[in-house]
């Protein structure tokens, strides 16, 4: 299911401001792979455009190749719609759906491929994603109470389970502790070590000590300068990064010399 | 309530005495609109409750004053919910367009028509129904009749003038356009981004995006504009005036001779030549009117205030 992404010569517009370029990645499938940089560096762009949202905003687009497992995501007979089916996406701030319950939540990617499903076979689902986003026992006696009623850390598990719940190829996650206490936050990446067996994952963190924490591999991404585009200066396995990076920009970055 | 001192720039603290000003002023607009509105009933009330008792003839062709206002009220309710009917379903189609589906060039100039329709006086689209819009609807009208004769709405026989209670609907609902349109296009603007590409991540396509993210978030704004619509609707006065020669019946036929006129239009056609006692007739069918406009609002009131609680839970 787990699938590895090829990036290369990568280049993200936003209408004709150039905002990241020349990447030049390959994700591994079944990893944890983190993006850590400064703001505005284009960290989310590049995540964003792995599963095709950066094209959602008005007059964005993308330059450059994306391999899934050996098929282009950019390729014009793609259907973008069905690339965000299989490459899944958890954002910064948790979003269940606020009129939904948890479990029409979990159900809702499901339901969008409009596949009709026996009741036992939604519950099963339903039980099966909380239980992988580790959120079950918390919430199995009210499934049908509105998702909005739960915290934040439970509410951005149940966006993590709304995900796999169509059991996508890759998992995106932009941010996703950064909104959250530190017991949520040790909750999901807890969570992410055991998805890791399962998804591909890219997350993008700001903090340090969490890709550490829970990433094989870092990629390191930086402005070339004030008002240049932004750039992926070193890609490394995570151990390396954090002790020995190649690069002098990345070891003033990590050991906090920045700048 | 402002002095001459207010020239003088003060040291102490003159941000309060610009608060204690405004918040007076504010105070005030709100009070001069609650004494208007008391004040628009109780003239209502004084002048209109003689007019539930008056001699017979006075009723005509009814005789008193219950079924009288009653069969004006049911024509009153049924134009404006024929125009509701044409109306929401192009409003939301039109706010959807300009909020999601146009390219940007295209909705501001789109949303700047659909605005300019709604200072369009409403005399121009009574006249506009009565001469253009009513003849071209002759043929539409007779086709209904004729193969949808079977429903109760299309029964006949086809008016040959095309003056119907059909087309004033059709003119109202032009007119109730506007606002509709305008309250759901901001609503549905406002969704949040958050919502939005929560659906799309999972892979919703736009239209199914709206309907997780959009509609759900709308859905109290949608009840606000379409209540909105249904009070200019019931209200409308010239426009209906204009398009129907009506008489105080009840009847579901939309398009044939005999038509059921609204309070409003019965009001503004009969004013000129109104004995004193129908004077207060007519005026007491605007007290009726005044309290089931107020009515309609306060059930719309009920209805949002009641699914934003379920959805705040």
């Amino acid at each position: 299911m787990a699938k590895s992404i090829d990036v290369s010569d990568l280049d993200i517009y936003y209408g004709d401001f150039l905002a990241v370029q020349g990447v030049n990645m390959t994700i591994k499938a079944r990893s944890v792979t983190a993006f850590i940089g400064p703001s505005g560096c284009g960290k989310s762009t590049v995540l964003r455009s792995l599963n095709r949202m950066h094209e959602v905003i008005p007059g964005a687009r993308v330059e450059g190749k994306i391999m899934v497992d050996g098929q282009s995501l950019y390729d014009p007979s793609i259907d973008p719609v069905a690339v965000r089916r299989q490459i899944g996406m958890v954002f910064q701030r948790p979003n269940p759906f606020p009129t939904m319950s948890i479990y029409d939540n979990v159900l809702a990617g499901n339901r969008l491929n409009s596949k009709r499903m026996k009741k036992a076979e939604q519950d099963a689902i339903v039980e099966k994603s909380l239980r992988g986003a580790n959120l079950w026992n918390e919430v199995k006696d009210r499934l049908n109470k509105p998702g909005m009623g739960l915290s934040g850390g439970q509410q951005q598990r149940l966006c993590i389970a709304r995900a796999i719940a169509v059991e996508p190829q890759v998992l995106l996650m932009d941010e996703p502790c950064s909104a959250l206490d530190p017991i949520s936050t040790s909750a999901i990446e807890d969570l992410i070590h055991e998805l890791k067996s399962e998804f591909t994952i890219v997350i993008v963190t700001h903090n340090m000590q969490q890709a550490a924490r829970v990433s094989d591999d870092t990629g390191f991404f930086n402005l070339k300068a004030a008002g240049q585009p932004g750039q992926l200066v070193e890609m490394n396995a995570t151990k390396k990064m954090f002790s020995n990076p190649d690069n002098e920009a990345t070891e003033a970055y990590i050991s906090g010399r920045f700048g | 309530m402002t002095t001459t001192h207010e020239t003088e720039p003060e040291v102490s603290p003159p941000s309060q005495r610009g608060d204690r000003i405004f918040a007076g002023l504010a105070k005030s607009a709100g009070l001069v609109i609650l004494a208007a509105l008391a004040a628009v009933f109780i003239f209502l009330a004084v002048e209109g409750i003689p007019g539930v008792n008056q001699p017979a003839e006075t009723y005509a062709p009814l005789s008193s004053f219950l079924p009288y206002v009653g069969r004006l009220l049911f024509g009153t309710v049924f134009a404006a919910l024929i125009a509701l009917v044409i109306a929401v379903p192009f409003a939301l189609g039109i706010a959807l367009f300009i909020s999601h589906y146009a390219p940007r060039v295209l909705a501001a100039p789109v949303a700047y028509v659909v605005d300019l329709l709604a200072a369009v006086p409403s005399v121009v689209f009574g006249l506009w129904g009565a001469r253009a819009l009513a003849p071209q609807l002759v043929s539409v009208q007779a086709w209904l009749g004729e193969h949808l004769g079977f429903i109760p709405f299309f029964a006949g026989p086809a008016s040959v003038t095309g003056k119907t209670v059909l087309t004033a609907g059709v003119v109202l609902a032009i007119m109730i356009l506007p606002i509709i349109t305008a309250i759901s296009r901001e609503i549905f603007a406002q969704t949040p981004r958050l919502h939005e590409e929560a659906a799309l991540a999972l892979g919703a396509t736009r239209w199914e995006m709206i309907r997780y993210a959009v509609f759900p978030y709308a859905r109290s704004g949608i009840v606000s504009a379409v209540m909105l619509g249904l009070g200019r609707a019931l209200g409308e006065t010239m426009a209906v005036a204009l398009v129907l020669s009506a008489s105080p019946v009840v009847t579901l036929n939309m398009i044939s001779n005999t038509n059921p006129a609204t309070i409003a239009s019965n009001i503004a056609s009969s004013f000129a030549e109104a004995t004193p006692a129908k004077l207060s007739v007519l005026i007491a069918t605007g007290l009726v009117l005044f309290a089931f406009t107020f009515a309609v609002n306060f059930a719309a009131r009920a209805v949002v205030a009641r699914s934003e609680r379920k959805f705040s839970r």
